[in-house]
């Protein structure tokens, strides 16, 4: 995190590292299914991998964005709020508007979501406010704006459009494992992935991550890349609200997205996004998604209350950052003092 | 190392200053500068006074005002220790869900495995303290970023009280143990909470401004690196600091335990905002190394005025909410806009 840590890390054992991460999660995976496995062998079959991969997308949609504002040492706790205030405004409209299309509600989902977005990016880029404090507000404001436009009432599932809810069940070609909204998310995926590899925003994203003070000499935008990890990510935990309908058959202001930023969270913290900034991957995200779905299902397969999720998933980022920690140890031994 | 850094909006970039803001203000704004939070809140509070007892006639009654302020005295509790945290230029979002934890196990073993309750408060304090140490532990010792760590910790304290109870509720604690907002100082109308936020108040502000620790406290707020090398022992500090907001948080589980007559897992819910809230508020420097106990005390004061005017008004919970959350946000951005939160 210092300047003279931060250098170290350059080069191929920067790479080398984001190897071992990856790695990391998919060992935590292959113990994960195995393990549950022994115990309960009814974990294995066609139905619960739906589950999980069913379970995915909504937190690995939104993981994309958390990934590249983690990358540059950012957070973004709002997530949850402004999944809740698209879907609960585009709900409102499918409930008040008969007949409103779906490719509509769509754009107007991902609109409102960039907005909320950009308003958090605006404030963190411009005025020079923590993200932690920004998107705090944002976690209760934006719930609360949610509860104020509809009154606290629920969307039932008659209201949803049934075109829409068949996303999250089936899938191109009439395929039942692999529904659209799974599309979706490799469709965004391999966006993120192309941002990253492709383009000068991906690299200079790496960059302020890895050294702010060096990126910034070096003639990186900072405001303006610092802005786009934060609507960008509310751009896509907009899209998550339509899809929140899609896949559960309604909308709760309660309800809806609430403690959605602990999952987006612990996933991509798992999937080894380095709280240090500078380094995670795609693939390393969808790993880690996969990872936290697998568990979710075990813990429930298992027969373990829903009670233990907040716990569970507690620990996982705990673990994850202490082992970040020990792979830090050599690059960041000078520093570690302060 | 500091959350603060974590801020990639390039915190590092000269600040443009004077031209449009005249010589006179400016130097009228550098003398304040030390004390101008404190003075801007305490007159928010003093104007929030004066319109509330406008509104209502009823305000400006000993017992309403004890009334209300019995409600704002656990989130006090826990912004002090927050205090300490932010002013080391840390960040603890672990506190309400440490307050939850202790509440709900102190509650589960006295009420489910019957452990008589002198001793419960005593684990709930233990519990709570260790918790906070454990927090100090990644952060200190690891050197982990203190907003990630205590994220995580957020979740993991509160899900352990919600593995315990789950979505039922613990209401039997010994007579002895409840009513501590009823419970008031002989011969005057003062509640036992009210006065035990205070002491807790002078006694940490006489800590924070007194005292070698205190100064090590700042001194790490306005950099880590140049405190270490000039011998303060920056990982004990943080360790000290991490586990005291342990603790309070811990004793403020303790209370609400008491004041609610219940424990449930969900107490607390969205506490460490409004506890940020009132530090903030009360001109603790987002990126540390500014701030007073005083100005946290006056703060949360202010917060309750607000939400009381709210609540009087029939503003819904959630959107009470949003006020505090929009509040947090705007005070941190007119401290950046004056100025007054700058790094020397």
């Amino acid at each position: 995190m210092t300047k003279s840590g931060v250098g170290k890390r350059s080069g191929k054992r920067h790479y080398g590292l984001l190897q071992v991460r990856e790695l990391r999660a998919i060992a935590l995976l292959v113990i994960v299914v195995v393990g549950t496995y022994l115990i309960q062998p009814r974990y294995l079959n066609p139905n619960s991998l739906r589950s999980i991969l069913i379970w995915i997308p909504l937190v690995a949609i939104i993981g994309m964005g958390e990934m590249m504002v983690i990358i540059i040492r950012g957070i973004d706790v709002s997530v949850g709020s402004i999944v809740g205030l698209a879907g609960l405004t585009v709900g409102m409209l499918f409930r008040d508007v008969p007949g409103f299309p779906v490719f509509l509600a769509v754009i107007l989902s991902i609109l409102i979501g960039l907005a909320l977005g950009s308003l958090n990016g605006a404030i963190i880029s411009r005025a020079h406010v923590p993200a932690v404090i920004v998107t705090l507000g944002g976690l209760s404001a934006y719930r609360g704006i949610t509860f104020l436009i509809t009154r606290g009432s629920q969307i039932d599932g008659n209201y949803i459009p049934k075109s829409l809810i068949r996303w999250s069940q089936l899938g191109p070609f009439g395929i039942r494992e692999v529904p659209w909204i799974v599309v979706i998310v490799l469709a965004i995926a391999l966006l993120t992935w192309v941002i990253f590899h492709y383009t000068r925003l991906g690299r200079d994203i790496y960059a302020l991550g890895s050294n702010p003070e060096a990126a910034r000499l070096r003639g990186v935008a900072v405001q303006r890349v610092t802005f786009f990890a934060y609507a960008f990510t509310g751009a896509l935990s907009g899209l998550v609200g339509l899809l929140y309908s899609s896949r559960f058959g309604f909308l709760n202001p309660g309800q809806t997205g609430v403690g959605m930023e602990m999952t987006v969270i612990a996933a991509v913290v798992i999937g080894g996004v380095s709280p240090f900034g500078g380094s995670g991957s795609v693939l390393g995200v969808l790993l880690g998604c996969l990872l936290l779905g697998a568990v979710n299902v075990a813990l429930a397969v298992l027969g373990i209350a829903g009670a233990w999720q907040l716990a569970v998933y507690g620990a996982v980022i705990l673990l994850a950052v202490a082992s970040d920690a020990v792979f830090q140890v050599g690059l960041h031994r000078a520093d570690r003092s302060e | 190392m500091s959350w603060k850094k974590r801020n990639a909006g390039g915190r590092d970039e000269p600040v443009v200053e004077g031209g449009s803001r005249s010589e006179a203000v400016r130097v009228v704004m550098t003398r304040l500068r030390p004390v101008g939070p404190e003075i801007v809140v305490t007159l928010l509070l003093i104007v929030g006074f004066g319109v509330s007892s406008a509104l209502s006639p009823f305000f400006l009654d000993a017992d309403f005002l004890f009334r209300q302020a019995l409600l704002y005295m656990e989130i006090g509790i826990i912004a002090l220790g927050e205090t300490f945290v932010m002013i080391s230029g840390n960040l603890d979002l672990s506190i309400a869900g440490n307050l939850a934890m202790v509440a709900c196990v102190s509650a589960f073993l006295h009420g489910q495995v019957g452990i008589p309750m002198e001793y419960c408060v005593a684990i709930g304090l233990v519990l709570g303290t260790a918790a906070g140490a454990l927090n100090g532990f990644f952060v200190a010792t690891l050197g982990l970023p203190s907003l990630t760590v205590t994220i995580a910790t957020m979740a993991l304290y509160r899900g352990i009280g919600q593995i315990l109870l789950g979505d039922h509720s613990i209401q039997k604690f010994p007579s002895w143990f409840l009513g501590i907002d009823r419970k008031v100082i002989p011969g005057t109308p003062i509640p036992a909470p009210f006065l035990i936020f205070l002491l807790i108040a002078v006694v940490l502000g006489l800590v924070l401004h007194f005292t070698v620790f205190g100064r090590w406290v700042y001194s790490i707020g306005i950099s880590s690196k140049a405190s270490y090398y000039s011998g303060v022992p920056t990982r004990r500090v943080k360790m000290a600091l991490f586990t005291l907001s342990g603790f309070l948080a811990g004793f403020a589980g303790l209370m609400l335990d008491s004041r609610l007559l219940v424990a449930r897992y969900d107490h607390g819910t969205g506490w460490e905002l409004q506890a940020i809230t009132a530090v903030v508020l009360g001109g603790v420097s987002i990126s540390g190394g500014r701030g007073t106990a005083f100005g946290t005390v006056v703060a949360l004061l202010l917060i309750a005025v607000i939400q009381t005017g709210m609540g009087v008004a029939n503003v819904k919970v959630e959107s009470q909410l949003a006020v505090i959350g929009a509040l947090l946000v705007a005070s941190v951005l007119l401290s950046n806009v004056l100025g007054v939160g700058k790094k020397r």
